[in-house]
């Protein structure tokens, strides 16, 4: 009870904090280039209003909810692949781990030309920004596993496919949901990142539209629905993960 | 139980039997071997009671692994019930490992009940058979537990009730009250005879406490200090209905004064000592 209090109250704190900061900002600033936090939340409400705005929304949502389940579908796969197998672990992980440090948009080209303009592309962009995390905190939670479950599995006379579904999976679980958090996080940059370079539809569009057009207010309410719903499912994930971890 | 052959007449068939059963490690950074194991030549009777006490490192787990079919021996052969083994564990060997083997993913129920799941047991039967093994194991109040609330000794306890569940003819157990404190130890000991008795498995025990081997087992082998080989078996005599009070008798001093005996020398030898002439 009192910790689950403590935990809200670290959050409030910091909202608090951003809007008292934001606010000032505003004051320094002007009108030029910002609003203020209530004009921004006004407008948002606004935008959120008008019929126009939701296939945008939708179109963005469905991508990137697309792209999520494809980082994560394929971050475990090859996780569990190259986790499981030595040799191909040692070829493969040094492989990810340079794809992750690079930055992605030098690969847009490329996922351009193989998927065209419309929504794969940006599928595809999102899935690359978030699959790696999955993988690589999935490779690593399965070479931890304690060899004693290997054993007990062996004494219990598991099939491969049991062992693998029903002792690696969850004694990984914790670590890959670690990746798949983090791997969250990177998806949406990595979705909105495609729709502003080349979309027609989407937010990160109506951002970019935005930007060129110079219209302060859509930029603010966007990039303030953007933040505030990745800061909402982020904590969501960070509970959830703190409890899988607990029980390790 | 419901397993007949465990109540057939052969009490005195083999059961499980060592040639020569030798295990040597190879590393794999600097090819280093490691000659852990034997030759060991060794009889188990169907239904006996049979306990390990050697120095730490001479390899009863390594023995322990060989003989459930988790680790192929380099040399000499493992037969269970007249079958080689090699490279699997065979049906109704069970093992309870010197480590913590819970899954901690799992309730205790769940734990238990899992090798019966996986075997396909009908849901009526697993229940009845894990509320039985709680019930033995005085876990009943921790069911539905994870097992990181529990203590180790508790913890262990689950491990020891996951593998009775399945029934095993051979029981494997690798030092599995290390963890408890002493009165429950020897608590621990009396079930396991009772149980022991009521189903007549196979029992191999390693354990590092001389008492609790000269209480429990029929006959018990002393390793040498690595590459672990048996010195010596002793046979203790017990009657089949015994239990914790046996350590009253004179009887008992002079078995574990006979262990202590054999092991004095291998212990120093494993502690990097000579023994005095
Ligand atoms: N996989 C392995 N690779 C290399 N050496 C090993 C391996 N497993 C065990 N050994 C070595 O074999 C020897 C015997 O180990 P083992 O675990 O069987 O001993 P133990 O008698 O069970 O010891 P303890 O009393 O500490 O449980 C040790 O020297 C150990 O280092
Ligand atoms: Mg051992």
């Amino acid at each position: 009870m009192s910790t689950a209090r403590l935990n809200l109250i670290g959050p409030l704190v910091l909202g608090v904090v951003l809007i008292v900061a934001w606010q000032m900002t505003y004051w320094a600033i002007g009108d030029i280039a910002l609003r203020s936090p209530w004009q921004t939340l006004r407008f948002s409400a606004e935008l959120l209003a008008r019929p126009s705005f939701w296939p945008h929304l939708v179109e963005t949502g469905k991508a990137f909810a697309a792209a999520l389940a494809i980082a994560a579908l394929l971050g475990l796969a090859i996780g569990l692949l190259l986790g499981l197998g030595k040799l191909a672990g040692d070829v493969f992980e040094p492989m990810l781990i340079a794809l992750y440090s690079i930055p992605k948009v030098t690969l847009y080209p490329i996922l351009l030309l193989s998927f065209g303009l419309g929504v794969s592309a940006k599928i595809a962009f999102g899935a690359l920004h978030g699959f790696i995390p999955v993988a690589l905190f999935t490779i690593n939670a399965v070479r931890n596993i304690k060899p004693i479950y290997f054993k007990a599995s062996r004494v219990m006379k598991l099939s491969r496919w049991a062992t693998i579904s029903k002792i690696v999976f969850p004694a990984a679980m914790p670590e890959i949901f670690t990746g798949f958090r983090i791997g969250f996080s990177l998806t949406m940059i990595g979705t909105v990142l495609g729709e502003m370079f080349a979309s027609q539809r989407g937010l990160g569009y109506l951002l970019m539209n935005a930007i060129g057009l110079h219209n302060v207010d859509i930029i603010m309410a966007i990039t303030l629905m953007l933040v505030v719903f990745a800061a909402i499912v982020s904590s969501a994930l960070l509970a959830i993960d703190r409890r899988l971890h607990k029980r390790f | 139980m419901t397993n007949a052959s465990h109540n057939d007449v052969h009490k005195d068939d083999l059961h499980v039997s060592l040639r020569g059963a030798t295990k040597v490690f190879r590393r794999a950074d600097d090819g280093s071997e490691v000659h852990a194991l034997g030759p060991v030549d060794l009889d188990l009777k169907r239904g006996e009671f049979f306990a390990v006490v050697g120095p730490s490192g001479c390899g009863k787990s390594t023995l322990l692994e060989v003989l459930a079919g988790l680790s192929t021996v380099t040399a000499g052969t493992v037969t269970f019930e007249g079958k080689p083994i090699s490279g699997e564990v065979p049906d109704g060997v069970g093992v309870v490992f010197q480590e913590d083997a819970c899954f901690p993913w799992m309730t205790v129920a769940d734990n238990i009940a899992f090798g019966l799941r996986q075997a396909g047991a009908a849901e009526g039967e697993i229940r009845a058979r894990v509320e039985g093994a709680l019930a033995l194991m005085g876990l009943n109040a921790f069911a539905a537990s994870y097992p990181a609330q529990l203590s180790g000794g508790m913890r262990q306890r689950v491990c020891i009730a996951r593998t009775l569940v399945l029934q095993p003819r051979l029981i494997l157990l690798d030092e599995p009250f290390g963890a408890l404190d002493q009165q429950t130890r020897l608590l621990m000991g009396e079930e396991l005879l009772r149980l022991w008795r009521e189903t007549g498995a196979t029992i191999f025990l390693i354990t590092h406490a001389l008492d609790e081997a000269a209480m429990l087992a029929d006959r018990i082998g002393v390793m040498s200090a690595r590459p672990g080989r048996l010195l010596e078996i002793v046979e203790t005599g017990w009657p089949e209905t015994r239990d914790s009070t046996i350590v009253e008798k004179p009887e008992f001093g002079h078995v574990t004064a006979r262990l202590w005996q054999w092991l004095r020398a291998e212990s120093m030898k494993s502690v990097g000592r000579m023994d005095r002439p």
